[in-house]
């Protein structure tokens, strides 16, 4: 049986299938790094994930509009982006636990929407793959890599975006003076509750946009709590990623390679119990976060509240 | 008199907060053309209508208060412990093993092992985010969280498998559940109602957490390392320690949570694949009880009837206007965050109060400790 697994085509299947599972860690985990390199820790993000599953699947279900879908989701993940900026910049709450309350709130408000609004489970007619002329051709690696949908080149896309603006942009080096040391950026001119503020609502509508990458991408459905703990996951990998964005692509491809494993595992019926393949990436991220070293390149204003000394 | 004053606002906030979160709920029952009033009365009507609703509304506030008291004494020690949903199952699940194995014991016996059984389960299942956390940093609510996920396949595991009751086994329905608990093994109920010995059960470990909080050495240590950890380890405590005690003390709570749920109420452990099925969320909504109880464990016995009374509310409400429970989970969500929000206006007044000359500030501050407590 185990042996099933080592053949070509399965291995291409499991990373065909770790590339798009990895697309919404991607949208979620590049937002959540964002917003922890300025000092803010978004523990709603699964929450934020699952209102932009819906928004998303919810308008493409009425309008037929992908775009507008996509709007939509990444709008309400903004929306609640800025509640959460609001909440522990302005209102300088305590970070892990208001995470847990958006998390609540998402988690609810879906259901409820889901509920009032569809009420039955329906499909929606999701981004279809493009191929890439040309590169699609390549053997092999073409089909795996150059024939997916937009939203996965769009996360791809992302990874490198992100690192060019945290790293060689201004913008990028207050978001990262804001994260380590809020009194000295603030000294200078840069105000920390502006910066917390973007990071918070583009996190925000990057988890929307997670959201909509998995109801109207990759599954075309939405069921309540689809997300079933990938905002979670996708936290914890921002911190296997030491925080940058080329770190969080390794973490989100070894993760969701893992569990393009485990789902080939129960296509073709090895002989372990379901329950514990799907056990494996939960495991896998406690045992990440065990060995990633993260004392030293956490920024050091990470859940700090800054305020201005009158 | 004005810090009294002061000290009643404080304890007074999350009413605040709870009203601010049923006024969007208010706002939203609109937006669903649903009479806000019918949709609050049937909940209301349905959650302490006649003794059987009291009952229920103290059956469901049982599970919330004992995790509740568990998250009390984490959250002292700095701890966020978001695993009580895991805790709960693992602490249940070799419970009801130990019931369905060993037949024929006196019932008290029985339900005592297999507390101390469940609880020792949730410690050691709340213990290892604890060593993690000591001696890896490995952020606690992310390591508790995966936890949950993997006592969640567990218990799909254990229900479908190994513990399934032997019934189900052959029917072809499967139903994921355990066999019953025979008869003696049950917890007494206490009036003519589901109510069971559990609800007592746990106000009485609500009043002896409060002691061990504030009465006893572990409890002060807990809470100084919470407070500063750089502190406590200057005087000498050994903080790591602490931590991981905080975690497993947490963890045996949200264990015998599961315990009594399975020998007070249902009999028996069932899922339904998606969530944890017979936990009713309690590992989440217990943290929500405790923070609107403002970690003070016995604050939390009424912060916990109040969500239970909402959750068994909340399905008169659907039943009534039609109106999903799952309002109740999102508006528990923004009561969270309106809790750990007004948290600054306590912040704000406690400064102001720092402002005044020393030895006046020496005073007021040791008479406001004292009012605190004696309002907690």
């Amino acid at each position: 049986m185990i042996e099933k697994l080592f053949s070509i085509t399965v291995l291409l299947g499991i990373i065909s299938s770790g590339i798009r599972l990895a697309t919404p860690y991607l949208f979620a985990s590049i937002g959540e790094a964002f917003s922890q390199r300025s000092g803010v820790l978004n523990l709603g993000v699964e929450g934020q994930m699952i209102l932009g599953a819906f928004a998303a699947f919810y308008v493409v279900m009425k309008t037929d509009s992908l775009l507008l879908g996509v709007l939509a989701a990444m709008g309400v993940g903004a929306l609640m982006g800025l509640a959460m900026g609001f909440v522990s910049v302005t209102l300088q709450a305590k970070q892990g636990i208001s995470g847990i309350g958006f998390y609540l709130f998402g988690l609810g408000m879906s259901n409820l929407l889901f509920q009032t609004l569809v009420g039955t489970v329906e499909t929606v007619n999701g981004f279809s793959n493009v191929p890439i002329p040309l590169l699609n051709r390549i053997p092999v690696i073409g089909d795996l890599f150059f024939n997916q949908n937009i939203l996965v080149y769009l996360a791809f896309l992302l990874v490198p975006i992100a690192s060019f603006v945290l790293n060689k942009t201004t913008l990028g080096l207050k978001i990262r003076a804001v994260g380590e040391n809020p009194e000295a950026a603030d000294s200078l001119g840069v105000s920390v509750a502006k910066i917390r503020y973007f990071t918070t609502i583009f996190g925000g509508a990057m988890s929307g946009l997670s959201g909509a990458s998995l109801s109207i991408a990759l599954l075309n459905v939405f069921q309540l709590g689809m997300t079933a703990g990938q905002g979670f996951i996708a936290v914890a990998l921002v911190y296997f990623g030491a925080w940058r964005p080329w770190g969080v692509l390794i973490g989100a491809m070894l993760f969701s390679l893992i569990n393009g494993l485990q789902l080939w595992i129960q296509v073709l019926g090895v002989d372990i119990p379901s329950e514990f393949a799907v056990m494996m990436p939960y495991i896998l991220t406690i045992l990440v976060l065990t060995i990633s070293r993260t004392k030293h390149t956490t920024p050091s204003a990470l859940t700090k509240v800054f305020e201005r000394e009158g | 008199m004005k810090s009294r004053l002061n000290a009643i606002f404080d304890a007074l906030l999350p009413v605040f907060a709870t009203l601010a979160a049923l006024l969007v709920g208010t706002i939203m029952l609109i937006v669903l053309d649903v009479n806000p009033i019918v949709a609050y009365g049937a909940l209301l009507n349905g959650a302490f209508g006649n003794s059987n609703a009291i009952a229920e509304t103290l059956v469901k506030a049982t599970p919330l208060l004992l995790v509740g008291l568990g998250i009390c004494i984490a959250y002292r020690g700095n701890v966020i412990n978001i695993g009580g949903e895991g805790q709960m199952i693992v602490g249940s699940i070799l419970a009801t093993w130990v019931g369905l194995h060993f037949t024929g014991l006196p019932g008290w016996l029985m339900i005592l092992i297999a507390m101390l059984v469940g609880a020792v389960a949730g410690a050691i299942w709340a213990g290892i985010p604890g060593i993690l956390k000591a001696y890896f940093n490995v952020n606690e609510i992310l390591s508790t969280v995966m936890m949950n996920a993997i006592a969640v396949q567990l218990l799909n595991f254990v229900l479908t498998g190994p513990m399934i009751d032997p019934v189900q086994s052959k029917n072809a329905s499967q139903i994921p559940q355990t066999a019953r608990l025979e008869e003696a093994y049950r917890l007494p109920r206490l009036v003519p109602t589901r109510l069971h010995l559990g609800a007592l059960f746990a106000v009485i470990l609500a009043v002896l957490v409060y002691f061990l909080l504030w009465r006893t050495t572990l409890g002060y240590r807990i809470r100084a390392v919470g407070q500063s950890k750089t502190a406590s380890r200057y005087a000498g405590i050994k903080v790591k320690r602490y931590i991981i005690l905080a975690l497993m003390l947490s963890g045996a709570f949200a264990g015998l949570a599961g315990v009594i749920q399975v020998y007070g109420v249902n009999f028996r452990m069932i899922t339904d694949g998606s969530t944890s099925g017979f936990t009713g969320g309690a590992g989440y909504n217990g943290i929500v009880a405790a923070l609107f109880g403002s970690l003070n464990p016995l604050l939390t016995i009424p912060a916990s009837v109040l969500f239970g009374s909402l959750l068994v509310g909340a399905n008169a409400m659907q039943r009534v206007t039609q109106v999903p429970s799952a309002l109740i989970t999102a508006l528990n969500g923004l009561v969270v965050v309106f809790v750990v929000s007004s948290d600054i206006w306590r912040k704000k007044r406690q400064q102001k109060r720092l402002i005044v000359p020393l030895e006046e500030q020496v005073v007021t501050d040791q008479v406001s400790t004292k009012t605190e407590e004696n309002v907690a």
